[in-house]
């Protein structure tokens, strides 16, 4: 008989272990799920995982796991911190499309002037305007005690639709023929967030998302905010008797993530993607979410999901040209990946145990 | 710093070429990058249709391979690059949104040639392609315009871009010129395919009185809402979605990208591809218009296959004047007809639609 009993303490080894756990869950079912589709799973599995990083043309897709992985790691640090303090911003999609509209915007009004004070400027009005976003949820918490959960998420499809008007209106490239869609910002060198070195994929939002990797390591570990923080998240009633102001604290994180959140999507629209375009966003906010978890909300382990979920993304494009993998089967072993991690955690406060118990019901 | 990273980028496109090269293929290869799912049942099923086709055509002459759902933005250039990089010699992009990837990517591969749909940017390597989609649309408005009953027909838009404001004034035209008391209502989703969202607007228009539908997005979800409502009339868009025949849908406009898909691998494969530009309706074969059903009364089934035939032989054009625009200024005179210029950016409605263009 197999029973499940709950550890006196949570195993600190089961939490570094599961996420490798869930990795190699994952590729063996979904190396089942390859099988059943008639590929090779072996194949399939070295393509989405070895290919982009020691593959024939890893020169390439190396430097675009940075490209990939790093507003992933900026919001998904951000989103950490809240959620250890049980803070639940689910709307980091909608400060992302904030963020990327403020910068642009920024950039675009100086067009066509050159000048070195316009990036930053930018970088500014992303963090400003991702901040701002995140701060209606948690304003409306503390002033009226409302779920951010709800507020938050529900602002990313306001957010979507002011991103479609700006790039049907205000922001749309009067060169561009009628056609929706700002100026693309590659070709305007002073709001261009190039490639720092050629062909590296480093750019200044990977830059940011390691300076935010450090930052939030050290507030956590080092800082008495960060500790306010977990103990919130551990304990709210010892928390309050502790001296933790929970409106600021709920502001802080929601402001921050925001923050986060904003930043990645200014470095993206200036960068790889170049322009404000309807459909600009494409789900790093709610992905950040699943790289927050993987990562067991620690800023290093954030930072190796990040990394992951990006190889993923690219194997699993990989795959589909190659191999004629389809695109809901990569999908499908992208889900497995956060069930495995979500169902593991069982083991982290659970232990298995087998045989009957010694004391007799 | 400018210039080193001119040189950079020139190192990168050798070794890009010189990789490409390395490969040493003999078969053709042409790659494909969908928007969205090969099974949206439009849009896209209808270019990996064209896909399928050049493969029956070239058989083991030619290699394809697709992506499908593919993020406009850097994902898409990444897309493209692999392909690339794995030695395909012809790529299409398939979405509007895929144009400036596109020309980024070709700028780097000049040896692969690229085919962008539905776009206006070019170069040395890269053509543009797109259907005469309005012509369909007139065929539909003549119908919807003789069936509706309530005089409301409902429109589902994708995005306010000149080819669907294109579509939705050659509706309204055709549906007001047998039937002036006719009402255009209009629901912009901002997606091309999203099963959710295409059914919430056909239900929204069905409860605001609308017995016709027309949709520029690519589900058949909006089928099914108006199969539901029972006496609502819909079109098959892009593809013929024929399950839903004979009623709701009475009939379609199909894009057919076979016989250019064909013509252009065989122009890679003889060497004689050129950069072009191509726009074709019912004429060529690039808009077809789906059986219609015996749901349509048999006098206006008549007279929607006499119009096709007058567009298709090039006797009647869909944007012929007098025509004025949505503000009661002139736009074409009596017996002008549209240029291509003009319609390929049009961004305002003729005269009679009520609402706003979102801006």
């Amino acid at each position: 008989m197999i029973r499940i009993e709950a550890r006196p303490q949570p195993s600190a080894m089961m939490a570094y272990a599961t996420p490798v756990l869930a990795v190699l869950l994952t590729m063996v079912f979904g190396g089942v799920l390859f099988a059943a589709l008639g590929k090779d799973p072996f194949q399939a599995i070295a393509t989405i995982f070895w290919e982009p990083v020691f593959g024939e043309f890893s020169f390439y897709y190396r430097p675009q796991l940075l490209v990939k992985g790093a507003p992933l790691v900026l919001i998904a640090i951000g989103l950490a911190l809240g959620f250890k303090a049980g803070i639940w911003n689910i709307g980091a999609e909608g400060q992302y499309i904030v963020g990327a509209i403020c910068g642009a915007a920024m950039g675009l009004a100086f067009y066509p002037t050159e000048s070195v004070f316009i990036f930053p400027l930018m970088v500014l009005a992303g963090a400003v305007g991702g901040c701002i976003w995140a701060l209606i949820p948690g304003v409306l918490k503390v002033k009226f005690g409302t779920n951010e959960i709800l507020v938050s998420l529900m602002l990313v499809y306001v957010a979507e639709q002011l991103l479609a008007s700006m790039s049907l209106g205000l922001l749309k490239n009067p060169e561009g023929f009628g056609f929706p869609g700002s100026r693309n910002l590659q070709q305007y060198p002073s709001a261009h967030n190039a490639e720092l070195i050629a062909n590296t994929g480093m750019h200044w939002g990977v830059v940011a998302a390691l300076i935010a990797v450090i930052f939030s390591y050290i507030l956590l570990t080092r800082h008495r905010l960060g500790f306010a923080i977990r103990v919130t998240g551990e304990a709210p009633r010892a928390a309050r008797f502790g001296g933790v102001n929970p409106s600021r604290l709920i502001l802080f994180c929601l402001g921050v993530s925001g923050l986060l959140a904003g930043l990645a999507g200014m470095f993206e629209v200036a960068g790889p993607a170049g322009q404000i375009s309807i459909d600009f966003n494409v789900g790093y906010g709610f992905t950040a979410i699943i790289v927050a978890f993987l990562g067991r909300l620690n800023p290093i382990g954030i930072v190796l999901a990040g990394l992951l979920m990006a190889l993923t993304y690219i194997g699993g494009d990989i795959a589909q040209s190659q191999l004629g993998l389809p695109a809901a089967a990569i999908q499908v072993f992208q889900g497995m990946l956060l069930f495995f991690l979500l169902a593991l955690d069982l083991l982290t406060n659970y232990r298995v145990r087998f045989g009957t118990p010694e004391a007799a019901t | 710093m400018k210039l080193s990273h001119l040189l950079a980028t020139a190192a990168l496109a050798v070794g890009f070429a010189g990789a490409a090269i390395a490969e040493g293929h003999e078969k053709t290869k042409v790659g494909f990058v969908f928007v969205g799912p090969v099974g949206d049942g439009g849009w896209t099923y209808e270019h990996n249709k064209g896909r399928l086709a050049v493969e029956e055509e070239f058989g083991d002459a030619v290699e394809t391979v697709f992506v499908e759902n593919v993020a406009e933005g850097p994902d898409s250039e990444r897309v493209m690059t692999q392909m690339a990089l794995n030695g395909a010699d012809l790529i299409f992009t398939t979405s509007f949104g895929f144009m400036d990837p596109t020309i980024n990517i070709a700028a780097k591969f000049p040896d692969v040639k690229f085919e962008h749909a539905t776009g206006y940017k070019r170069a040395d390597n890269v053509s543009t392609y797109s259907a005469r989609f309005y012509e369909g649309r007139a065929i539909q408005g003549h119908i919807a315009g003789k069936m509706t009953e309530s005089n409301i027909v409902g429109y589902i838009g994708s995005f306010p871009i000149p080819e669907v404001i294109r579509g939705i004034n050659s509706a309204y035209i055709h549906a007001a010129k047998v039937n002036p008391d006719v009402e255009f209502k209009v629901i912009w989703v901002y997606t091309w395919f999203d099963p959710a969202k295409e059914a919430d607007a056909a239900k929204v228009l069905i409860e605001q009185g609308a017995d016709v539908i027309l949709q520029h997005t690519d589900s058949t979800a909006p089928q099914a809402a108006a199969q539901e409502a029972g006496n609502v009339v819909t079109f098959g868009q892009a593809s013929d979605m024929i399950q839903y025949a004979p009623f709701p849908r009475v009939s379609s406009i199909i894009d057919d990208w076979a016989p250019y898909y064909i013509a252009r691998t065989k122009a890679v494969m003889d060497g004689t591809w050129v950069s072009t530009d191509t726009w074709d309706g019912i004429g060529p074969g690039m808009v077809g218009i789906g059986e219609i059903t015996d749901a349509v009364p048999a006098d206006v089934k008549a007279e929607a296959l006499a119009m096709k035939a007058a567009i298709a032989d090039g006797s009647y054009h869909p944007f012929t004047g007098p025509l004025n625009k949505q503000d009661g200024s002139a736009w074409l005179a009596e017996g002008e007809t549209a240029d291509d210029g003009t319609l390929a950016g049009m961004n305002f409605y003729v005269e009679g639609i009520e609402g706003d263009i979102p801006q």
